[in-house]
């Protein structure tokens, strides 16, 4: 997906200026709430005109004030998913997974109704009227319904925002496999680090109605590492544990992970912060701490006044963040051997 | 009870001209509301006033604009009489009169339902590929159908009752124009005519019950279907 936007639009007292030229089928826009990350998912969508400008999706020109372009909505072939679900009310659950797919021109039906249904898993919902499903489920169809109108990029709007944690986690690998299996582009907009960590690979910053940065949800992260209040969070996707003495023994990379909070027989997503590693210059030789990795530093970054420490482990990568007197007095640099002890309790386990 | 077979007509003739006028008002009704809710225009107030005057205007004033405009030398009389029409004074007056006092009651009732319809589902039914009268035809229309429904019970009920701008455009005329109302008016206007009155109130009462009754039941019906 190629996207190139150049508009300016004034809503009361708010004026927006947005430029960029971003591609990637995993794009991020992050932002806080009032940054005029709604109202680009307006405009490109084709629910709100610029006052000038253009935009062009993969070559195709969806708005110009200046050729008087402006392709209404239905004709952009842009699926929109909400916060809220919007289950259409009055229709069941199969009448709204289908009504894009009706209005979907037969050569554009990539997807099958049958082969999105299994991915979601969608069959137990299909007979219930829209207004007895859960807001995880609500949530599943209402991708359901946008991924079948086979759109030629998804535009989607916080829709994890009304979730809470448990349910977020367990929506994102159905997000995240619409992606993949499907390959449908997305636009990703919230205001979640994690989120962007989670499902991006390119990141749009937004701030004050202009893009002020363009960058990856790496890089973001690492630089928001210092303000975010739970540091830099590293994701370990982790599955198969062995019992070991109460404890989740689980292989990553070359290393086993001891962890209290584990799951069994099923992929787990893991969240650690990078302000629960301890890092030891030497072998210490009784530890409390059940995890302790040979490591060594393959980068390190500034945010504020903190250090980040990129740490390579038996083909694994963790970042551990200290403060800069830390990183003097250890003498850490580049290239560095050290420990990083990690507690088993400090996993903590998302979905 | 009793009833004379002049009633008997001026039931039916109550029924037929409210029937008329909910029926012809509807889709006007729709369309006002619509626009009024989803278009942004300039002098959408002056809109809203124009629709809501009837409400608040005494309807002889009502029916005598009517009168002015639609009578021998008003710009739309006389046009009607040159394709060789006559209003004034037939039932079709009446079903305009009832039309143009119920109008505001029908637009406000349509409106309150469309308002109440999240504008980010018609957004999902556009980005899904349904054009704007795609959208309003499957998502807005169901979405109204209670305020619709609650919008005609309203004017049919007030269309019956129906009897300043009435009188003025469709005269009195037992048998052609003379409504429940107006017949209830003629007998209460002579001393011996007590009991017709009241029979005649007393079948206003059952039809205005029956249409309450009507419209609970449909929106039962309505909110069951949809499983609320």
């Amino acid at each position: 997906m190629k996207l190139r936007i150049d508009v300016e639009k004034k809503l009361g007292n708010f004026q927006l200026q947005l430029k960029a030229d971003v591609s990637g089928d995993r794009v991020g826009i992050f932002g806080e709430s009032g940054s005029g990350k709604s109202t680009l998912v307006h405009l490109v969508s084709g629910m709100l005109q610029p006052d000038h400008g253009e935009i062009i999706l993969d070559g195709e020109c969806l708005f110009s004030s200046e050729r008087g372009i402006d392709l209404s909505p239905e004709k952009r072939r842009i699926a929109l998913v909400f916060q809220q679900a919007m289950l259409f009310p009055h229709l069941s659950v199969k009448t709204n997974l289908l009504y894009g797919y009706k209005r979907c021109r037969a050569e554009n039906r990539r997807i099958t109704p049958e082969a999105l249904i299994d991915l979601l898993q969608l069959h137990p919902l299909m007979h219930r009227g829209v207004q007895y499903l859960s807001g995880g489920e609500k949530q599943r169809v209402a991708l359901g319904r946008a991924v079948l109108s086979n759109p030629r990029l998804l535009l989607m709007d916080e829709p994890l925002a009304a979730l809470d944690d448990t349910l977020r986690f367990q929506i994102i690998p159905y997000l995240r496999s619409v992606g993949e299996e499907f390959r449908i582009p997305y636009l990703f907009i919230s205001h979640s680090l994690t989120e962007m960590q989670l499902m991006t690979e390119r990141v749009l910053v937004v701030h004050k109605g202009r893009v002020v940065e363009e960058t990856t949800p790496e890089l973001l992260a690492r630089s928001r590492m210092a303000q975010s209040q739970n540091g830099y969070l590293n994701f370990l996707r982790l599955a198969d544990p062995q019992d070991q003495n109460g404890l989740f023994a689980y292989r990553w990379g070359n290393n086993t992970l001891l962890i209290s909070d584990g799951k069994s027989n099923k992929e787990t997503l893991f969240e650690l912060s990078s302000r629960e590693i301890i890092l030891f210059k030497k072998h210490p030789e009784a530890i409390s701490a059940r995890n302790l990795l040979d490591c060594t530093v393959t980068e390190m970054f500034q945010s504020d006044g903190r250090m980040g420490i990129v740490l390579a482990t038996q083909g694994e990568t963790l970042v551990a963040e200290i403060v800069r007197s830390a990183a003097e007095e250890l003498n850490i640099t580049t290239g560095s051997t050290l420990y990083a002890a990690i507690k088993a309790s400090s996993f903590r386990r998302l979905d | 009870m009793l009833l004379t077979p002049e009633d008997i007509t001026a039931i039916w003739l109550s029924l037929k001209v409210a029937l008329t006028a909910t029926a012809i008002a509807l889709p006007f009704g729709f369309a006002t509301a619509w626009l009024i809710v989803f278009k942004p225009f300039r002098g959408k107030v002056v809109l809203e006033v124009l629709i809501n005057l009837p409400l608040t205007l005494p309807p002889v004033v009502i029916g005598y604009f009517l009168l002015l405009l639609l009578g021998k030398n008003g710009w739309l009389g006389k046009l009607l009489a040159a394709s060789g029409l006559s209003v004034i004074f037939t039932w079709k007056a009446a079903v305009i009169a009832s039309a143009a006092v119920g109008f505001p009651l029908l637009v406000r009732s349509i409106r309150l339902g469309m308002e109440s319809i999240d504008q980010q589902l018609i957004e999902a039914s556009r980005s899904l590929g349904a054009s704007w009268y795609d959208s309003l035809i499957t998502i807005v229309l169901p979405l109204s159908l209670r305020g619709i429904l609650a919008g005609s019970s309203l004017m049919f009920a007030r269309s019956l009752g129906e009897f300043g701008a009435t009188i003025i455009v469709a005269g009195n005329i037992p048998g052609i124009t003379q409504t429940i109302p107006l017949a209830i008016y003629e007998y209460a206007s002579s001393p011996s005519s007590g009991t017709m009155a009241l029979s005649l109130c007393l079948v206003s009462v059952v039809i205005s019950v029956a249409v309450l009754f009507l419209h609970e039941i449909l929106g039962r019906q309505l909110d069951r279907s949809r499983g609320l």
